[in-house]
């Protein structure tokens, strides 16, 4: 059962990544790479990778692929233009595919390279079938490394007040929505009652 | 229970200050609008004035706490006592410029503050995450405050040229950290360490050179100084004081953990990186700063010389060059504060000058602050005895009980072909026809001038303090 889903998975995942680079339209190759994301992502289920899985589908489809889709929808790039130099460029992008296809085969063929490293876990793994691995991350995340997230949410913080200062410009002169005036609104001043003449219309009305 | 001082947090006690007073400060800040300008600047310099005394309170014994990620020890008090200094005076400085630039901002000292944090969590760091998040915490920080000045197309430059070079940088070091990873099995520098012993891995020296090529790009040393003048130039003149003060100290102390803490076995496999480093920093601070006309331009090049003076302590690789190498970054951060001082009192009507021109007979018509600037650029060239010269005297007696004569001889080399275009400065001061006076100073500029000046020109009388107190911080490295 798990291979009949690894290969499913598997074959939408390497057929949408083909057509990410086949596709005439922009727009299609974004969907085409969230597909390959959202399949990537059942590959890691199949793992027992639950936390990676789901952050692939909240990080990689959730933000960055439709940042990608408004980057594409917004900016007029012409890629067609882009495209010109796809047969002048082929033999040093299948150069880099080929140093890939080495470098896999020699991460697979576990060809250690550090014999001397230190093999020392940080923590005892728990066995996994106790925990899920979101609660093996957790563990250690709020405990151990609870500096380094602090750091990086101080980080994220600074990312934000930058965006703030060099972006955020006050103009004059727009209205806003108060929400606490619109509430705090009473019919009194909000209403006015008048007594339509017949035949005359109301006129200018003065507030 | 034991007591909160007591406790491993207790030790951390400044960064909490300074990290917990940025955030009340930023929502006192964003509530109460354009206000509070004024009183977060006046907080924010009270927080750090608070954390100095934090700071000198802690023990001086060596503790590794939060999972040996963050140490405190002598050295990383004395190096938070310059960082903390160097980013108050930095504030001191800004308040008026920014004010009468018309870009006064209540998040300038906020983002201060969170630099001040990274520079504070990098001098601590005991291992390869909390260098690096340290790292760039300080960074991003740095970046926004050069672009602080957004509708000046030169600090916007600034901002983006030191965003994308700082960001490559950033990349490399931490390409060098997962290499170190790969091949000691641990990121924490003691346990490196331990694992590194005798000859080491190819894997883990091209490492090695990453992280040293990302550590050489934050104190702008050549070859990866090449954003220095361009940024120092294009940022408002306070942010470039900032810039040449505190995140230098921080970076050389950062440089200095990494190297000495981690790989104190295999010196000679980094020792001729940062020799090679240090010659052609010297070289080039010397000789490329001789044909500027802009002053802050001239104190870029300046600060890449002398970081490579400074670099020949770590070279050395002993307690004595970490000795040299603390007390050379505590003088160059009162040397540069003070010439900043006086190059942010430049100003004549609305408009701020940053050519050497302009200084033109300053002697005659400001004699006290002339002389000021002179003591400090005497002081910069190395003239004795000012406390510039011992400072050099340090680093270079290290390197020469160390065994690298080469190095040390070419250091006195440079310095002497250095001290020509800082003696031009003072040459255009005090003997060219005199331009229109200058505006007064502001109090702020004006304290630190003064406090600078003390420092330079008296230091010769009680040396003992510093020397000692940064002997002793050398020593709880080793």
């Amino acid at each position: 059962m798990t291979a009949f889903f690894f290969y499913i998975f598997a074959t939408i995942t390497v057929a949408s990544a083909v057509m990410v680079v086949a596709s005439r339209n922009p727009v299609q190759s974004v969907l085409f790479l969230i597909l390959a994301f959202v399949n990537a992502a059942g590959l890691f289920v199949l793992l027992h990778a639950e936390f990676l899985a789901m952050i692939l589908v909240v990080v990689y489809v959730g933000a960055v692929a439709v940042l990608f889709l408004f980057v594409v929808m917004m900016l007029d790039v012409d890629f067609a233009e882009l495209r010109q130099g796809f047969q002048q460029y082929l033999p040093v992008g299948g150069l880099i595919g080929l140093i890939f296809l080495v470098e896999i085969l020699l991460v697979v063929s576990t060809w250690a390279v550090s014999p001397e490293a230190l093999r020392v876990p940080i923590a005892a793994n728990p066995p996994a079938e106790a925990v899920t691995n979101t609660e093996a991350i957790g563990r250690v995340l709020y405990t151990r490394y609870s500096y380094f997230f602090q750091a990086a949410g101080l980080i994220l913080l600074v990312a934000m007040i930058g965006a703030i200062v060099l972006t955020l410009r006050e103009r004059v002169g727009v209205r806003r929505q108060d929400i606490a005036r619109q509430v705090a609104r009473t019919p009194e001043e909000a209403v006015q009652l008048h007594k339509v003449p017949s035949r005359q219309g109301l006129g200018e009305v003065t507030r | 229970m034991q007591s909160f001082a007591a406790s491993s947090f207790g030790l951390a006690t400044p960064e909490i200050i300074v990290a917990v007073g940025a955030l009340v400060l930023l929502m006192v800040g964003a509530f109460s609008g354009r206000r509070a300008t004024n009183i977060v600047g006046t907080g924010a310099f009270v927080v750090l004035l608070l954390a100095l005394i934090a700071v000198a309170f802690l023990p001086p014994s060596k503790n590794a706490i939060l999972g040996g990620a963050f140490i405190a020890d002598g050295f990383a008090k004395y190096m938070k006592v310059l960082v903390l200094i160097g980013s108050a005076a930095a504030l001191a400085l800004s308040s008026d410029y920014m004010e009468r630039e018309g870009f006064i901002r209540f998040e300038f000292p906020v983002l201060i503050l969170l630099s001040t944090v990274g520079m504070m969590m990098m001098v601590s760091a005991n291992d390869l995450i909390s260098l690096y998040l340290g790292l760039e915490l300080q960074s991003l920080a740095a970046y926004v405050v050069a672009a602080i000045h957004r509708d000046d197309a030169r600090s916007t430059e600034a901002g983006l040229k030191y965003f994308v070079l700082g960001a490559l940088s950033s990349g490399m070091l931490l390409y060098g950290a997962s290499l170190i990873y790969g091949f000691t099995g641990t990121v924490s520098f003691p346990a490196i360490a331990e694992v590194v012993r005798g000859e080491a891995a190819i894997g883990l020296i091209l490492g090695i050179v990453f992280v040293a090529a990302g550590v050489c790009f934050k104190i702008s040393a050549v070859p990866f100084h090449m954003w220095t003048p361009d940024v120092y130039e294009g940022a408002p003149t306070p942010v470039t004081a900032f810039f040449a003060s505190a995140p230098k100290v921080a970076a050389m102390a950062m440089a200095v953990r990494v190297f000495v803490g981690a790989f104190p076995e295999i010196i000679h496999s980094w020792q001729q990186i940062i020799v090679f480093v240090a010659i052609l920093s010297m070289a080039l601070g010397s000789f490329a700063a001789i044909g500027q006309r802009n002053i802050k331009r001239l104190m870029a090049y300046s600060s890449i010389g002398n970081v490579g003076y400074a670099l020949i302590g770590l070279a050395a690789g002993t307690p004595e060059g970490i000795q040299g190498v603390i007390v050379y970054m505590a003088i160059y951060l009162a040397m540069t504060l003070g010439a900043f001082a006086v190059i942010i009192g430049m100003r004549r009507g609305d408009r701020y000058l940053e050519t050497i021109d302009e200084l033109a007979g300053a002697a005659t018509t400001h004699p006290w602050r002339a002389f000021a600037l002179a003591m400090m650029l005497f002081s910069l060239a190395g003239i004795p005895p000012l406390a510039g010269f011992f400072s050099k005297f340090y680093v270079f007696a290290a390197a020469v009980q160390a065994g690298l004569y080469t190095l040390a001889v070419i250091g006195v080399v440079t310095s002497v072909i250095g001290a020509y275009y800082y003696i031009r400065v003072v040459k255009v001061m005090y003997f060219d026809e005199p331009r229109p006076a200058f505006e007064r100073m502001a109090p702020g500029a004006e304290a630190v001038l003064i406090a600078c000046s003390v420092v330079v020109t008296l230091f010769w009388i009680v040396p003992a303090p510093l020397v000692n107190s940064a002997a002793a911080a050398a020593r709880s490295l080793f």
